[in-house]
């Protein structure tokens, strides 16, 4: 069926997640006639946020109707490449988002700012230990961009989300109370830091013991009424403990719909098509312009809409995959090394200790909003790695996260997994156990990537992407080395039984890990190692930029989002500042 | 207190069916001192609606072939539907335990349930069309759901799980001073989506319920 051609745009905005939201606002401000599309519908947070119905852990942790709709589209995956992969069927390690707001209309509003480090993990490397500290097939690189660079653009990003915490590192000076580990900020976080819980009290008390250095987690979740720059009001949160995975009804998660989609309504230039599936990016006869994109409505029926300017903020995934589908890119091949397209895919590692306790109750069901007592110690490079064996780290947390029922129930090792006295272990327990929890970096390697599979196809007959990943031994060493430390942590709180998990021998797609897929589009300074320059401009077609966590080049431990979110910021205003007036390859 | 709407209406699951699970997910969780059990609670009319719903025919899930059944990293790959894994799981398990026991799952004592649901687990028993261990982690996993999530899907009867852990159900506004200052358990009646939508708590002005002391100690005894 011929696609029908709609009136050319200036430009046109892939997914209206996190990062496209912001790009949508940023590029609307400038007067273009701009499209936001988004595959998923546009939610109606009075009812579709409402109490009680958000309070529903089957809902929205098994059965969520707001995440990818798995039966039109998924990835395959494979740990390595001589396996066959196989469709991810049901959803399990991540969940990707399906709705305006993307995956942070329900995300953990855990806002952490990357290290300095993370932005610099190879050249640093190598000039504090040398090349022999970094593995052979270890892809990890430089950023392009450093972490001052992007400084503003955090900033920024934390003021339109109201993000509370407390600055370790203002302009240089280290502060008290803060984490002495960060990144200089050049002003204080907008909002204060959320207060310590029981939980966090203990395992402040106790680190102090080691000399580490503990802090609240900043978070997005408002610890005091906000009005953002655009004078979009958020509410204080709660701590109901229904968080992490749930819409808020509190209007507390800091979140598109919340910051900035209201704003959106302010510019009669700009449309919100939803229920608009993109299946391509169109190229002109020279395949080094993009002309417009290709796109499915809720109808079936295929339209194309010229535009000048085309930017992906459509996840990690359908950012790489767009770029393979629409001829974009040359495809990474790790046999001959050749392409970028797809390389350096990478994802998050964890692992955790487990306390369990017979004189004391933490009540784990009041939480959430990000609330958690964290140290840096262990991150990036805030340790020396000498003999060590391995490069990256983790963040160490003791986190009131909230205790949903179904899946929150912990038990000491040794106990059955059903039948009578898991009953009785897994009630004594419920109220009696906290985990200190390991989040930690996850490097490239040359045989993790991304490409189309040769097999499987989406509802409208194009290729899945096919992932193919798994750990590596940088990573099991160094989250085996944060638990053996987090365990002395945990024996000074003298808990009467401890469990705790390292990474698993190999990567699974079945337990819920994290939506924190990141790569396959890498930014950088070298168009023969990445995707897209340091403006998130592509290097082969540069009226595409392509935003996202696919920018990444490898993880760090902490969360993605407050950095996506601070690349959109910097993506937007170099588009705004340089590109629109002379447009063109940016430098 | 009438907790669920229809506690013996059955859309999917046949009788021998119903018999099969009551007697299955009693073992998986079992009433004792501390409160009722799955069976009890309503596990089995939980399982049924959800076999009923989008989920019971894995309207969310990709399902288009070839079918290989591939590594354990790889996940569900079944061609099976839930709704089909328990019919064809219940009634393949129902013909081990007669050719081994000579008589029905639901007819066996409990430690030769016991033993089966082990052996299920386990993938030591050869079921003709699908592996046994996917039935009981299926057979786990709902039971589990059905035991903890809120009442409104048909189990948690008089929120037997919620009494069990002392969870409280829906949220009060006040967690956020509570948190920072309670350490004694938190004991209240717990309220659930089910108990709000038919206007059985009571409610504050901001629309979250007001908890009241626990009637029961948090353990299901009066
Ligand atoms: C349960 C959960 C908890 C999380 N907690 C945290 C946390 O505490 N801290 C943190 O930093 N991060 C967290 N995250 C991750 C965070 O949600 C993501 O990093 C963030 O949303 C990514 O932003 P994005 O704009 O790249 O993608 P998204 O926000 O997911 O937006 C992408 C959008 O593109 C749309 N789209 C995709 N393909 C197409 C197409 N072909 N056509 C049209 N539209 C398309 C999607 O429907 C979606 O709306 C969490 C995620 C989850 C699921
Ligand atoms: S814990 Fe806070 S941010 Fe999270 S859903 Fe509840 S009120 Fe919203």
């Amino acid at each position: 069926m011929a696609a029908t051609k709609l009136k050319p745009v200036d430009a046109v905005v892939v997914g209206t997640g996190l990062a496209g939201s912001i790009m949508c606002k940023s590029l609307a401000e400038t007067g273009l006639k701009v499209v936001g599309f988004e595959r998923g519908r546009l939610l109606d947070t009075q009812h579709d946020f409402a109490m009680p119905y958000v309070h529903d852990e089957l809902k929205y942790d098994r059965h969520s109707d707001i995440l990818q709709n798995l039966s039109r589209e998924t990835i395959t995956f494979r740990n390595k490449m001589s396996e066959l992969a196989l469709p991810m069927r049901e959803l399990g390690s991540f969940k990707p988002g399906e709705c305006v707001g993307g995956a942070a209309v329900h995300w953990g509003c855990h806002a952490k700012r990357f290290l300095p480090w993370d932005f610099a993990a190879r050249s640093q490397t190598l000039e504090r230990y040398g090349a022999a500290q970094i593995a052979a097939d270890c892809t990890t690189q430089d950023w392009g961009i450093s972490y001052d660079d992007l400084e503003p653009y955090y900033d920024q990003f934390e003021h339109l989300y109201g993000v509370g915490g407390k600055a370790g590192n203002l302009n240089g000076v280290i502060e008290a109370g803060g984490n002495p580990f960060e990144g200089a900020r050049s002003r204080e976080f907008p909002n204060p830091a959320s207060k310590t819980t029981q939980i966090g009290q203990l395992f402040s008390d106790a680190v102090r013991q080691f000399g580490y250095s503990p802090h609240s987690n900043p978070t997005a979740a408002m610890t005091q009424a906000y009005t953002n720059p655009y004078k979009l009001m958020l509410g204080e949160c709660i701590g109901g403990g229904f968080c992490g995975g749930h819409v808020c009804a509190q209007g507390a998660k800091a979140n598109p719909l919340n910051t900035v989609v209201p704003a959106l309504g302010r510019h009669d230039n700009f449309e919100l098509r939803t229920l608009a599936n993109v299946i391509k990016i169109n190229l002109d006869s020279t395949g080094k312009r993009a002309v417009g994109v290709t796109y499915i409505d809720a109808r079936g029926r295929e339209f194309e809409q010229p535009a000048d300017l085309v930017v992906l903020s459509a996840y990690t995934f359908n950012n790489v995959r767009l770029l393979m589908l629409s001829g974009i890119g040359k495809q990474y091949d790790p046999a001959s090394g050749t392409g970028t397209l797809g390389r350096n895919y990478s994802y998050q590692t964890h692992g955790k200790v487990q306390l369990f306790f017979e004189d004391r109750t933490f009540n784990p069901f009041m939480g959430g909003g990000g609330r958690g007592t964290a140290i840096d110690d262990f991150n990036g490079d805030n340790f020396d790695h000498a003999g060590l064996g391995f490069i990256g780290g983790s963040y160490v947390a003791a986190q009131t996260s909230g205790a949903a029922p179904i899946k929150s129930k912990q038990v000491p090792p040794g106990t059955p997994g059903w039948g009578a006295e898991w009953k009785k272990t897994a009630a004594h327990y419920y109220n009696r156990s906290f985990g200190l929890n390991l989040h930690g970096s996850c490097q490239s390697y040359r045989d993790c990537y991304l490409d189309l599979d040769p097999t499987y196809r989406d509802a409208n007959g194009l290729p899945l992407l096919r992932m193919t990943f798994d750990w590596h031994d940088n990573e099991k060493k160094m989250i085996s080395h944060i638990v053996e430390k987090s365990a002395e942590i945990a024996k000074a709180i003298s808990p009467a039984k401890m469990g705790s998990h390292k990474l698993s021998a190999k990567y699974s797609i079945v337990p819920y890990q994290s939506t924190h897929n990141i790569g396959g589009a890498v930014m950088g300074d070298d168009p023969a190692t990445s995707v897209v320059n340091k403006y998130l401009q592509s290097w082969d077609v540069n009226n595409v930029f392509v935003v996202g966590g696919s920018a990444f080049p490898q993880n760090s431990a902490n969360p993605p989002t407050a950095t996506i979110g601070a690349l959109a910021c910097w993506a937007a205003d170099a588009i705004k500042e340089t590109y629109l007036k002379k447009p063109g390859l940016l430098t | 207190m009438q907790d669920t709407a229809s506690q013996h209406a059955y859309g999917f699951l046949t009788r021998p069916e119903v018999q099969f699970l009551d007697a299955a997910v009693e073992r998986l969780i079992p009433a004792d001192e501390l409160g009722p059990g799955a069976c009890d609670a309503g596990v089995t009319a939980y399982i049924d609606r959800q076999l009923t719903s989008t989920w019971g025919m894995h309207g969310r899930n990709y399902r288009s072939g070839p079918w290989v059944e591939g590594t354990p990293q790889q996940g569900f790959q079944s061609r099976l539907m839930p709704q089909e894994i328990y019919r064809y799981g219940i009634a393949e398990t129902d013909a081990h335990c007669k050719r081994q026991y000579g008589k029905a799952f639901r007819m066996l004592t409990g430690e030769q349930q016991d033993e089966v649901l082990h052996a299920l687990e386990k993938d030591s028993i050869e079921l003709p069309s699908l592996p046994a261990k996917l039935f009981f982690g299926l057979l786990w996993r709902n039971t589990e759901e059905g035991f903890f999530s809120d009442p409104v899907y048909g189990g948690n009867r008089d929120k037997a799980g919620w009494r069990l852990l002392g969870f409280p159900g829906v949220a009060a506004s006040n967690y956020n001073e509570l948190m920072y200052t309670q350490t004694e358990p938190y004991r209240v009646e717990p309220v659930s989506i089910l108990d709000m939508q038919e206007g059985r708590a009571a409610l504050d002005n901001q629309g979250y319920p007001k908890h009241v002391p626990a009637q029961k100690d948090g353990h299901g005894r009066n």
